[in-house]
Protein backbone atom coordinates (compact mmCIF):
# COMPACT_ATOMS: atom_id res chain seq x y z
CA UNK A 1 0.00 0.00 0.00
CA UNK A 2 1.61 3.33 -0.70
CA UNK A 3 1.48 5.68 2.52
CA UNK A 4 -1.43 8.00 2.02
CA UNK A 5 -1.46 11.65 3.37
CA UNK A 6 -4.01 11.26 6.04
CA UNK A 7 -3.87 14.74 7.86
CA UNK A 8 -3.39 16.62 4.29
CA UNK A 9 -6.06 14.69 3.06
CA UNK A 10 -8.51 15.07 5.94
CA UNK A 11 -7.84 18.85 6.62
CA UNK A 12 -7.96 19.55 2.41
CA UNK A 13 -11.25 17.31 2.40
CA UNK A 14 -12.56 19.48 5.15
CA UNK A 15 -11.26 22.61 3.51
CA UNK A 16 -12.93 21.70 0.41
CA UNK A 17 -16.26 20.26 2.15
CA UNK A 18 -16.08 24.50 3.74
CA UNK A 19 -15.84 25.92 0.89
CA UNK A 20 -19.15 24.43 -0.22
CA UNK A 21 -20.82 24.71 2.66
CA UNK A 22 -20.09 28.80 2.23
CA UNK A 23 -21.22 29.10 -1.43
CA UNK A 24 -24.60 27.42 0.02
CA UNK A 25 -24.64 29.71 2.79
CA UNK A 26 -23.68 33.42 1.18
CA UNK A 27 -24.24 32.25 -2.53
CA UNK A 28 -27.06 29.07 -2.36
CA UNK A 29 -25.75 27.53 -4.73
CA UNK A 30 -24.44 24.38 -5.42
CA UNK A 31 -20.59 23.92 -5.64
CA UNK A 32 -20.44 21.72 -8.96
CA UNK A 33 -17.50 23.27 -10.76
CA UNK A 34 -17.69 21.30 -13.80
CA UNK A 35 -21.27 22.91 -14.22
CA UNK A 36 -19.54 26.29 -13.12
CA UNK A 37 -17.27 25.56 -15.97
CA UNK A 38 -20.00 25.20 -18.25
CA UNK A 39 -21.63 28.46 -17.35
CA UNK A 40 -17.87 30.41 -17.89
CA UNK A 41 -17.07 28.85 -21.49
CA UNK A 42 -20.66 29.90 -22.64
CA UNK A 43 -20.87 33.04 -20.94
CA UNK A 44 -23.54 32.62 -19.63
CA UNK A 45 -24.89 36.31 -18.82
CA UNK A 46 -28.53 35.10 -17.54
CA UNK A 47 -27.93 33.12 -14.82
CA UNK A 48 -24.32 34.52 -12.72
CA UNK A 49 -21.49 35.03 -15.12
CA UNK A 50 -19.70 36.71 -12.97
CA UNK A 51 -19.83 34.53 -9.03
CA UNK A 52 -18.71 31.54 -11.51
CA UNK A 53 -15.74 33.28 -13.44
CA UNK A 54 -14.45 34.30 -9.61
CA UNK A 55 -15.11 30.97 -8.50
CA UNK A 56 -13.44 29.40 -10.92
CA UNK A 57 -10.42 32.37 -10.69
CA UNK A 58 -10.57 31.87 -6.84
CA UNK A 59 -9.79 28.16 -7.33
CA UNK A 60 -6.99 28.95 -9.49
CA UNK A 61 -5.29 31.66 -7.00
CA UNK A 62 -6.03 29.38 -3.92
CA UNK A 63 -3.23 27.11 -5.66
CA UNK A 64 -1.15 29.84 -6.44
CA UNK A 65 -1.31 30.58 -2.61
CA UNK A 66 -0.50 27.09 -1.66
CA UNK A 67 2.98 27.62 -4.53
CA UNK A 68 4.05 30.49 -2.25
CA UNK A 69 3.33 29.68 1.26
CA UNK A 70 3.27 26.23 1.46
CA UNK A 71 5.51 24.84 -1.47
CA UNK A 72 5.38 23.32 -4.90
CA UNK A 73 2.29 22.00 -6.62
CA UNK A 74 2.33 18.16 -5.61
CA UNK A 75 1.27 17.40 -9.72
CA UNK A 76 2.74 13.48 -11.12
CA UNK A 77 0.94 13.73 -14.67
CA UNK A 78 -0.39 9.86 -15.61
CA UNK A 79 -1.12 10.64 -18.71
CA UNK A 80 0.51 12.58 -21.77
CA UNK A 81 -0.03 13.20 -25.64
CA UNK A 82 -3.33 12.15 -27.27
CA UNK A 83 -4.17 10.23 -24.08
CA UNK A 84 -4.62 13.29 -22.08
CA UNK A 85 -6.66 14.71 -25.21
CA UNK A 86 -8.88 11.58 -24.99
CA UNK A 87 -9.50 12.04 -21.41
CA UNK A 88 -9.84 15.70 -21.20
CA UNK A 89 -12.62 15.52 -24.35
CA UNK A 90 -14.78 12.52 -22.04
CA UNK A 91 -14.32 14.31 -18.69
CA UNK A 92 -15.60 16.97 -20.38
CA UNK A 93 -18.43 15.28 -22.48
CA UNK A 94 -19.19 13.10 -19.49
CA UNK A 95 -19.88 15.92 -16.53
CA UNK A 96 -22.20 17.78 -19.08
CA UNK A 97 -24.45 14.84 -20.18
CA UNK A 98 -24.06 13.46 -16.44
CA UNK A 99 -25.13 16.70 -14.84
CA UNK A 100 -21.59 16.77 -12.63
CA UNK A 101 -18.53 15.41 -11.48
CA UNK A 102 -17.09 14.80 -8.64
CA UNK A 103 -17.78 18.10 -6.08
CA UNK A 104 -21.37 18.50 -7.59
CA UNK A 105 -22.21 14.83 -7.52
CA UNK A 106 -19.54 13.50 -5.22
CA UNK A 107 -19.15 16.10 -2.40
CA UNK A 108 -22.73 18.39 -2.75
CA UNK A 109 -24.99 15.93 -3.90
CA UNK A 110 -24.22 12.66 -1.40
CA UNK A 111 -24.64 16.00 1.56
CA UNK A 112 -28.19 16.42 -0.52
CA UNK A 113 -28.98 13.00 -0.10
CA UNK A 114 -29.86 12.90 -3.30
CA UNK A 115 -30.46 9.91 -5.15
CA UNK A 116 -29.15 10.65 -8.36
CA UNK A 117 -26.06 11.79 -7.04
CA UNK A 118 -25.29 8.63 -5.37
CA UNK A 119 -25.89 7.03 -8.58
CA UNK A 120 -23.67 9.23 -10.71
CA UNK A 121 -21.25 9.12 -7.59
CA UNK A 122 -21.42 5.30 -7.58
CA UNK A 123 -21.32 5.04 -11.45
CA UNK A 124 -18.42 7.19 -12.18
CA UNK A 125 -15.66 5.63 -9.01
CA UNK A 126 -16.69 2.17 -10.55
CA UNK A 127 -16.39 2.80 -14.31
CA UNK A 128 -12.58 4.99 -13.29
CA UNK A 129 -11.57 1.70 -11.11
CA UNK A 130 -12.40 -0.77 -14.09
CA UNK A 131 -10.22 1.63 -16.71
CA UNK A 132 -7.48 1.90 -14.58
CA UNK A 133 -7.40 -1.77 -13.78
CA UNK A 134 -7.80 -2.45 -17.40
CA UNK A 135 -5.07 0.00 -18.62
CA UNK A 136 -2.55 -0.90 -15.52
CA UNK A 137 -3.14 -4.73 -14.97
CA UNK A 138 -4.58 -6.02 -18.08
CA UNK A 139 -2.91 -3.91 -20.93
CA UNK A 140 0.45 -3.32 -19.78
CA UNK B 1 -19.41 43.05 -5.72
CA UNK B 2 -20.32 41.06 -2.25
CA UNK B 3 -21.08 38.06 -4.33
CA UNK B 4 -18.51 37.97 -6.71
CA UNK B 5 -16.03 38.38 -3.43
CA UNK B 6 -17.62 35.37 -1.25
CA UNK B 7 -17.66 33.53 -4.93
CA UNK B 8 -13.82 33.87 -5.52
CA UNK B 9 -13.18 33.37 -1.27
CA UNK B 10 -14.93 29.81 -1.81
CA UNK B 11 -13.03 29.24 -4.48
CA UNK B 12 -9.12 30.05 -2.97
CA UNK B 13 -10.90 28.03 0.11
CA UNK B 14 -11.19 25.34 -2.06
CA UNK B 15 -8.10 25.83 -4.07
CA UNK B 16 -6.30 25.35 -1.44
CA UNK B 17 -8.52 22.01 -0.16
CA UNK B 18 -7.43 20.13 -3.38
CA UNK B 19 -4.49 21.27 -3.32
CA UNK B 20 -3.30 20.21 0.75
CA UNK B 21 -4.92 16.95 -0.04
CA UNK B 22 -2.76 16.49 -2.73
CA UNK B 23 -6.40 15.84 -4.59
CA UNK B 24 -4.41 18.31 -7.29
CA UNK B 25 -1.70 14.96 -8.42
CA UNK B 26 -3.03 12.33 -10.49
CA UNK B 27 -0.94 10.23 -8.88
CA UNK B 28 -3.10 10.04 -5.84
CA UNK B 29 -6.02 9.80 -8.15
CA UNK B 30 -5.13 6.84 -9.95
CA UNK B 31 -3.67 5.46 -6.78
CA UNK B 32 -6.92 5.40 -5.20
CA UNK B 33 -8.34 4.08 -7.94
CA UNK B 34 -6.27 1.31 -8.37
CA UNK B 35 -7.74 -1.50 -6.13
CA UNK B 36 -5.58 -4.06 -7.80
CA UNK B 37 -2.30 -2.22 -7.37
CA UNK B 38 -0.39 -0.26 -4.46
CA UNK B 39 -3.73 0.81 -3.27
CA UNK B 40 -3.54 4.62 -1.75
CA UNK B 41 -6.64 5.59 0.12
CA UNK B 42 -5.83 9.29 0.70
CA UNK B 43 -9.01 10.04 -1.73
CA UNK B 44 -10.88 8.52 0.34
CA UNK B 45 -10.08 10.28 3.68
CA UNK B 46 -10.23 13.66 1.44
CA UNK B 47 -14.31 12.47 0.69
CA UNK B 48 -14.86 11.61 4.17
CA UNK B 49 -13.38 14.82 5.68
CA UNK B 50 -15.16 16.69 3.03
CA UNK B 51 -18.69 14.62 3.43
CA UNK B 52 -18.85 15.38 6.89
CA UNK B 53 -18.77 18.69 6.80
CA UNK B 54 -21.58 19.00 4.01
CA UNK B 55 -23.56 16.30 5.75
CA UNK B 56 -23.94 18.34 9.00
CA UNK B 57 -23.57 21.70 7.19
CA UNK B 58 -26.18 21.10 4.19
CA UNK B 59 -29.25 20.67 6.34
CA UNK B 60 -28.56 23.63 8.63
CA UNK B 61 -28.14 25.92 5.60
CA UNK B 62 -31.06 24.96 3.91
CA UNK B 63 -33.70 25.47 6.87
CA UNK B 64 -32.93 29.09 6.28
CA UNK B 65 -35.15 31.12 4.48
CA UNK B 66 -32.78 31.98 1.94
CA UNK B 67 -28.94 32.42 1.31
CA UNK B 68 -27.00 35.44 3.00
CA UNK B 69 -25.93 37.13 -0.09
CA UNK B 70 -29.19 36.14 -2.47
CA UNK B 71 -32.73 36.20 -2.86
CA UNK B 72 -33.19 31.95 -2.97
CA UNK B 73 -31.35 28.66 -3.09
CA UNK B 74 -31.02 27.58 -6.55
CA UNK B 75 -30.75 23.85 -6.09
CA UNK B 76 -30.77 21.07 -8.23
CA UNK B 77 -34.36 19.92 -9.62
CA UNK B 78 -33.62 16.89 -11.44
CA UNK B 79 -34.58 14.08 -9.63
CA UNK B 80 -34.61 11.41 -12.35
CA UNK B 81 -32.21 8.49 -12.96
CA UNK B 82 -31.78 8.58 -16.76
CA UNK B 83 -29.86 7.63 -19.47
CA UNK B 84 -27.87 10.87 -19.77
CA UNK B 85 -26.83 10.47 -16.03
CA UNK B 86 -25.36 7.11 -16.57
CA UNK B 87 -24.10 7.73 -19.64
CA UNK B 88 -22.42 10.81 -18.28
CA UNK B 89 -20.98 9.00 -14.91
CA UNK B 90 -19.76 6.16 -17.61
CA UNK B 91 -17.77 9.10 -19.75
CA UNK B 92 -16.50 11.43 -17.11
CA UNK B 93 -15.47 7.67 -15.28
CA UNK B 94 -13.31 6.58 -18.27
CA UNK B 95 -11.78 9.51 -18.73
CA UNK B 96 -11.20 10.00 -15.01
CA UNK B 97 -9.47 6.38 -14.54
CA UNK B 98 -7.34 7.45 -17.75
CA UNK B 99 -5.93 10.25 -16.41
CA UNK B 100 -6.37 10.98 -12.93
CA UNK B 101 -8.17 14.42 -13.72
CA UNK B 102 -11.58 15.55 -12.99
CA UNK B 103 -12.59 19.39 -13.36
CA UNK B 104 -11.95 20.86 -9.93
CA UNK B 105 -8.04 19.64 -9.69
CA UNK B 106 -7.67 19.99 -13.26
CA UNK B 107 -8.75 23.88 -13.45
CA UNK B 108 -6.52 24.54 -9.64
CA UNK B 109 -3.78 22.90 -11.59
CA UNK B 110 -3.42 24.84 -14.36
CA UNK B 111 -1.54 27.68 -11.33
CA UNK B 112 1.43 25.23 -11.25
CA UNK B 113 1.59 26.31 -15.57
CA UNK B 114 1.93 23.09 -16.87
CA UNK B 115 1.59 22.70 -20.44
CA UNK B 116 0.28 19.04 -20.14
CA UNK B 117 -2.60 20.60 -17.50
CA UNK B 118 -3.44 23.39 -19.87
CA UNK B 119 -3.54 21.10 -22.82
CA UNK B 120 -6.13 18.46 -20.49
CA UNK B 121 -8.44 21.85 -19.63
CA UNK B 122 -8.50 23.07 -23.25
CA UNK B 123 -10.14 19.46 -24.11
CA UNK B 124 -12.37 18.93 -21.02
CA UNK B 125 -13.66 22.72 -22.45
CA UNK B 126 -13.69 21.19 -25.97
CA UNK B 127 -15.50 18.05 -24.48
CA UNK B 128 -18.44 20.19 -22.77
CA UNK B 129 -19.00 22.41 -25.94
CA UNK B 130 -18.75 19.06 -27.63
CA UNK B 131 -21.88 17.68 -25.42
CA UNK B 132 -23.79 20.80 -25.66
CA UNK B 133 -24.15 20.56 -29.74
CA UNK B 134 -24.60 16.89 -29.36
CA UNK B 135 -27.04 16.62 -26.29
CA UNK B 136 -30.09 17.89 -27.91
CA UNK B 137 -30.00 15.65 -31.28
CA UNK B 138 -29.75 12.41 -28.74
CA UNK B 139 -32.26 13.40 -26.12
CA UNK B 140 -35.10 15.15 -26.92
Amino acid sequence: MIEPNVAGGLIGGGLIGLASVMMLLLLGRITGISGILTGVITFNHADGLPWRAAFIGGLILGAVLYQIFIGPLPIEMQAEGPLLIVAGLLVGIGTRLGSGCTSGHGVCGIARRSPRSITATVTFMAVAVITVYVTRHLLS
Amino acid sequence: MKTILAALACGIVFGLGLSISEMINPARVIGFLDVAGEWDLTLMLVMGGALVVTLIGFPLITRRPKPVLAERFVLPTKTKIDSPLLSGGILFGIGWGLAGLCPGPALAGLASLSPQIMLFVAAMIAGQFIAIKVEPLIWK
